[in-house]
């Protein structure tokens, strides 16, 4: 089945649902297809916490009806079986999407470091347990430790103090002193201000560490209690939940499928959000990691440009161009100690899919390497969690890890996999296997 | 316990549960208290990064092998099985 839309916004956080709405007002017909059970993205998803500017936008969505917005929630992109047609999949169902135009919203996840005792459960990323106990995870009560790098740790250790979560301590592992040109750098966005006075009174009382990381957690069949170490000092804090994240790294899987030129790990974009690919376009975090305003800007520039409403697009600019500073300060304050590579040791997991060991990959020369002889990075999340974690232990070519993508971009069922007329077979070892063992039990 | 409009009941390995509605299976499973799976050297595993990407919250759930359970909301009478 083939439905087809003048414009496809792929992902429902802030940058897509501004693509959408702009582009449904502009006379559009529109679909919004996203993998997960609610619109609004990570930060969004399940209550009233999020930044009122992106509730504006997520507001505006849902005052639009069915006619002009085809929201196709629950749908996971796995596939670009043909130039203009995007193939979807979900529950038991598979469905071809065609467009006109597309807007990539496909977001960012976040990047986990290894260290003993990080594949415990109940160890989680910082955006992870944010996600949990937006999705009914009972929060109150329960001591957290939040460690990593960026601004999503204060996010979260505000959101889950609000709901009655114990911050025993938020470890940050950039120096103090990069924090505070950091937030030098914020003083001209009164938004960000303000985030930041909101966040600190949501944690008063609780604990914050410049300089500071995870370095073991400690339990048996569950975490029971995680070291920390500043200033070469190490102490442990028995906990519930450690939640740990090392800022954002883009979801650039579809744009790399579809050809987009990657620049620097990001989708290039012009002043009108459009990429190298005719007819597609990018915004939000792919485009450069700039948080939640920059991409509702970005989503409702790429929305009006699609549309044809290039003047409209182009009076945004100047707001846009004031946000892409962010990305930069961001960057810098986000760049990650040499120290965290030390963390791991030899019978350290790196990759959980298929339980491949630091140990074991220390001994290979490249990402391809280490694919062909331990099978890192390539169970089921295919690479998506140690890819990251590997290009920053081992310096391993960024391009060979996270733009070598062959379809379905996520595992699907092998019915999604057959198309109406033939099986599409590639010069490509996964799905020629796929292929044959579909013609044996036919 | 009663069951209202707003909640719904569901098992996870034979564990009854009642839980908000809009609960994610992965969260229904930590509130049960069971690992999500179990790894490929025999592990306990917990759900990391709740959106999708790193597929260690996948369960059986009525009966579907490797679902996503953190982008699946609990339903009435769903059985969740986990490896």
């Amino acid at each position: 089945m083939t439905e087809h839309f003048e414009i496809l916004v792929v992902g429902a956080g802030p940058a897509g649902i501004a693509a959408a709405v702009s582009a449904a007002v502009a006379g559009k017909r529109v679909g919004l297809v996203d993998d997960n059970p609610a619109a609004g993205g990570q930060i969004g998803r399940g209550g009233a916490d999020q930044p009122i500017a992106a509730r504006h936008w997520m507001s505006r969505l849902d005052r639009l009806d069915g006619s002009s917005v085809t929201r196709l929630q629950g749908w996971r992109v796995f596939d670009v079986p043909a130039p203009d047609t995007l193939r979807a999949e979900c529950g038991m169902e598979c469905r071809d999407l065609s467009y006109g135009k597309m807007i990539l919203a496909t977001g960012a996840r976040e990047r986990f470091l290894p260290f003993p005792g990080w594949t415990l459960p109940n160890v989680m990323g910082a955006g992870g347990l944010d996600a949990m106990v937006r999705g009914g995870l009972p929060i109150a009560g329960k001591r957290v430790v939040v460690a990593g790098t960026g601004p999503l740790l204060l996010a979260v250790a505000a959101h889950l103090a609000r709901r009655g979560a114990k911050i025993l301590a938020i470890c940050e592992q950039a120096p103090l002193g990069r924090l505070i040109q950091f937030g030098a750098h914020l003083i001209g966005e009164p938004s960000k201000v303000l985030q930041g006075i909101e966040y600190g009174w949501a944690m008063r009382g609780a604990r914050f560490y410049a300089g500071c990381r995870p370095v073991e957690v400690r339990g048996s069949d569950k975490l029971a209690a995680v070291t920390l170490e500043q200033k070469g000092k190490q102490w442990e804090e028995r906990c519930d939940y450690v939640a740990c994240g090392f800022h954002l790294v883009p979801n650039l899987e579809l744009a790399a499928l579809l050809g987009c030129r990657i620049e620097d790990g990001f989708v290039a974009v012009d002043d009108l959000q459009r990429t190298s690919m005719a007819d597609v376009f990018c915004a939000g975090e792919p485009t450069g990691i700039g948080g939640v305003e920059l991409a509702l800007i970005e989503g409702e520039i790429a929305g009006l440009a699609a549309a044809g409403r290039t003047q409209n697009a182009e009076k945004l600019a100047r707001r846009r161009k004031r946000g892409l500073g962010f990305v930069g300060a961001l960057k810098e304050a986000t760049k990650l100690d040499p120290r965290l590579k030390t963390l791991a040791k030899d019978s350290t997991l790196v990759c959980r899919c298929e339980d491949v060991s630091f140990g074991r990959l220390r001994e290979h020369t490249s990402w391809r390497d280490a694919k062909l002889q331990t099978r890192c990075g390539m169970g089921p999340c295919q690479g998506r969690v140690c890819g990251a974690a590997a290009e920053f232990l081992f310096g391993w070519d960024a391009a060979q890890i996270h733009l070598s993508v062959r379809p379905p971009v996520f595992p699907v069922l092998v019915s999604s996999l057959r198309t109406p007329d033939k099986l599409k077979v590639q010069d490509d070892g996964f799905t020629k296997t796929v292929a044959l063992q579909l013609k044996e039990t036919e | 316990m009663h069951e209202s409009a707003n909640s719904v009941t569901l098992t996870v390995n034979d564990i009854l549960l009642i839980v908000a509605s809009g609960t994610t299976v992965t969260a229904a499973m930590l509130i049960a208290g069971v690992p999500t799976r179990r790894s490929a050297t025999g592990e306990p595993r917990g759900p990391l990064c709740g959106m999708g990407i790193c597929f260690e919250c996948r369960a059986s759930i009525d009966g579907v092998p490797h679902q996503k359970s953190c982008q699946i909301l609990c339903a009435e009478g769903m059985t969740v099985r986990t490896s």
